[in-house]
């Protein structure tokens, strides 16, 4: 396999054991410009740790992650969010005591050290991209509320917000839907179907009927390894598969 | 936090509480009390000191420090040996076996002035040293901790330790600090006598003064952008630092400027009391710096200065009448506030006194909050 490629982002074999236990194993994972992925799996199949490694969470043991062809393992968390990854966590992790103004604000990628911070001057250009952001993520009547007061599923938009502010090339979501309505599922199908034209996406999810409203290409994982990988379809009518994930 | 229907409108909250706190120690106190009492008073706000410096390290950053006292103490004994050299004059010390040399460094068989003590000879340098010394040591404390992700209960155990190795140290060495003793007989500054009426009136005032400036600056920074990221680290680290913020370098920064407030409270200390020693230093008196700022409320400058003021005033009256008894009520105290008002007087005020004022929405301190989220 040639170490340079053309994909935004490749692992290869991505290794990382938790006391002897292989979370992820031997992992091949090619992302390409533009390309809304999607990774689904049993519990415990390494999912959420695949997105800690690659946002430098998680140390890999082994192997190599690549971004615009350079290598980032190593790499501080804060430096691997400057070259243009956002990663959404889990559960909802925004500043519960802050507006969704202020979130907002503090995700610009802008005055990021200490006395950029303290000099730091609202000004036209910023509250215009806030208010672009918030119309995205249908929080534009919102921005003055505390964000603790949203409700979950719109907490889910702006930690989603957070990251599109900082205009990544690669976007990470961790079950961007988990606790939504249906009606809110369909929105954020919408959001990632708008936000996808400038930039790639990994999705983690469960939602089958979501995963079809969205995956161009879908990753099984199994056992820390790569167990399928194609379109919908050729995934839901692999044996291997439905025995391991879809099956039950 | 309980949606109480009003939102506090922080700005005239604040100015209003400013405006109080200022007329209380700057016209109130010397208007009512001796200058014994006021002293004391004086004693009290350089512990305010600590407090805000708390409110901003531990209020919006969520870092408990537990060392604070060695700040405090390191800024007071900057202060105090400049004081102290300046009174060891050979004049002054004629009857030692080595005149012109602190006494204690002459009782502990020093018969020349050692190296650290050189800077002190000059009150610029001793100035700067005052807020340097306690500021580096915080940095090099703070990025040792930080940058390792060392964090919560395991900082606050750390900064204790150091606490109590500081004072073994102070201890230990006391033909260099003086000693349990400390460096005491202080007499005067360039000249001026600072154990006379009219001096402590002065020294009172410059202290209310570094006091409000410093408050200023803490409620600049709570206000800023700046404010905001500290606050953001306390809630969610995690996302702060997968926003591209260093998040140990706001921390390192915080944890210095907390330190550097509490030295210049050190300082403003040896000035007005006259000594410093290392019962100021230890854990004992950290721990109650800490409890001040619980009283007042950790998340509030206003509320911390004048829990200090209120705390101390009860240990006095308190330890005046029942002297054995003050420890447990202290102790009382802070389990009380911690378990009924965790954030201390001024949440008590803001959450729940101002919302049932009538007068409120009329004084334009509250005004209706949005609608709670469907």
């Amino acid at each position: 396999m040639s170490s340079s490629t053309d994909f935004l982002l490749a692992l290869e074999n991505v290794s990382v054991s938790f006391d002897g236990f292989k979370a992820v194993d031997g992992l091949n994972l090619y992302v390409d410009k533009g390309e809304l992925r999607v990774i689904i799996g049993p519990n415990g199949a390494g999912k959420t740790t695949v997105l800690d490694l690659i946002c430098g969470r998680t140390r890999v043991s082994d192997g190599s992650i690549k971004f615009k062809d350079q290598e980032i393992t190593g790499c501080k968390e804060q430096e691997i969010v400057r070259r243009g990854i956002g990663r959404k966590f889990q559960t909802p992790t925004i500043y519960e005591h802050l507006t969704v103004f202020e979130n907002l604000e503090l995700s610009l990628p802008r005055g990021r050290n200490v006395v950029g911070a303290l000099f730091w001057n609202r000004t036209e250009e910023v509250k215009e991209r806030v208010h672009e952001i918030a119309s995205m993520i249908y929080l534009s009547d919102q921005l003055d509320r505390p964000a603790e007061t949203l409700s979950h599923g719109q907490k889910q938009w702006l930690e989603i917000g957070m990251l599109l502010i900082q205009d990544p090339e690669l976007l990470m979501l961790d079950e961007p839907v988990a606790g939504m309505s249906v009606s809110e599922r369909q929105k954020t199908a919408a959001l990632l179907n708008d936000i996808i034209k400038n930039r790639s996406v990994i999705v983690i999810e469960h939602d089958m009927k979501f995963v079809e409203s969205i995956a161009h290409r879908v990753t099984v994982l199994h056992q820390g390894k790569v167990l399928a990988e194609g379109d919908m379809q050729s995934v839901q009518a692999n044996p291997k598969v439905k025995e391991v994930y879809l099956g039950h | 936090m309980a949606m109480t229907g009003y939102r506090i409108n922080p700005r005239s909250l604040d100015l209003i509480g400013f405006a109080l706190l200022a007329a209380l120690i700057l016209i109130v106190f010397p208007l009512v009390l001796d200058i014994f009492r006021l002293n004391l008073v004086g004693k009290y706000l350089t512990y305010a000191f600590v407090a805000v410096g708390l409110v901003l390290c531990w209020g919006s950053t969520g870092i408990l420090s537990l060392g604070q006292g060695i700040f405090f103490g390191l800024g007071g004994y900057c202060m105090a040996a400049f004081l102290k050299l300046e009174a060891s004059s050979v004049a002054n010390t004629k009857i030692q076996s080595t005149p012109g040399i602190p006494d204690f460094m002459d009782w502990n068989q020093i018969t020349a002035l050692p190296y650290i003590w050189m800077p002190f000879k000059s009150l610029p340098l001793a100035l700067i040293a005052v807020i340097a010394v306690p500021t580096l040591f915080a940095f090099i404390i703070g990025a040792a901790m930080f940058k390792r992700r060392v964090g919560g209960v395991y900082f606050a155990i750390i900064t204790q330790a150091v606490a109590a190795v500081m004072t073994i140290l102070i201890i230990g060495r006391q033909g260099y600090t003086g000693g349990i003793n400390g460096i005491t007989d202080l007499r005067t500054l360039l000249g001026w006598d600072i154990r006379t009426d009219s001096a402590k009136y002065i020294l009172y005032f410059a202290c209310c003064f570094l006091l409000l400036g410093t408050m200023f600056v803490a409620r600049f920074i709570q206000m800023s952008k700046l404010g905001r990221i500290l606050v953001a680290v306390r809630d969610q680290e995690d996302r702060v630092r997968f926003s591209g913020y260093d998040v140990s370098n706001f921390k390192i920064f915080v944890f210095c400027l907390a330190s550097a407030m509490a030295a210049v409270g050190g300082a403003m200390f040896t000035l007005q009391v006259g000594f410093m020693s290392p019962s100021f230093v230890g854990i004992v008196p950290s721990i109650e710096m800490v409890i001040f700022c619980a009283v007042g409320g950790r998340e509030s400058v206003i509320g911390a200065v004048a829990g200090t003021l209120l705390v101390n005033w009860v240990k006095t009256s308190f330890s005046e009448a029942f002297p054995e008894l003050w420890l447990f009520a202290m102790g009382g105290l802070f389990i009380a506030v911690v378990l009924a008002f965790p954030r201390g007087l001024a949440g008590l005020i803001t959450d729940q006194i101002l919302p049932r004022l009538p007068s409120g929405r009329i004084w334009g301190i509250v005004h209706p909050s949005p609608a709670p989220a469907e």
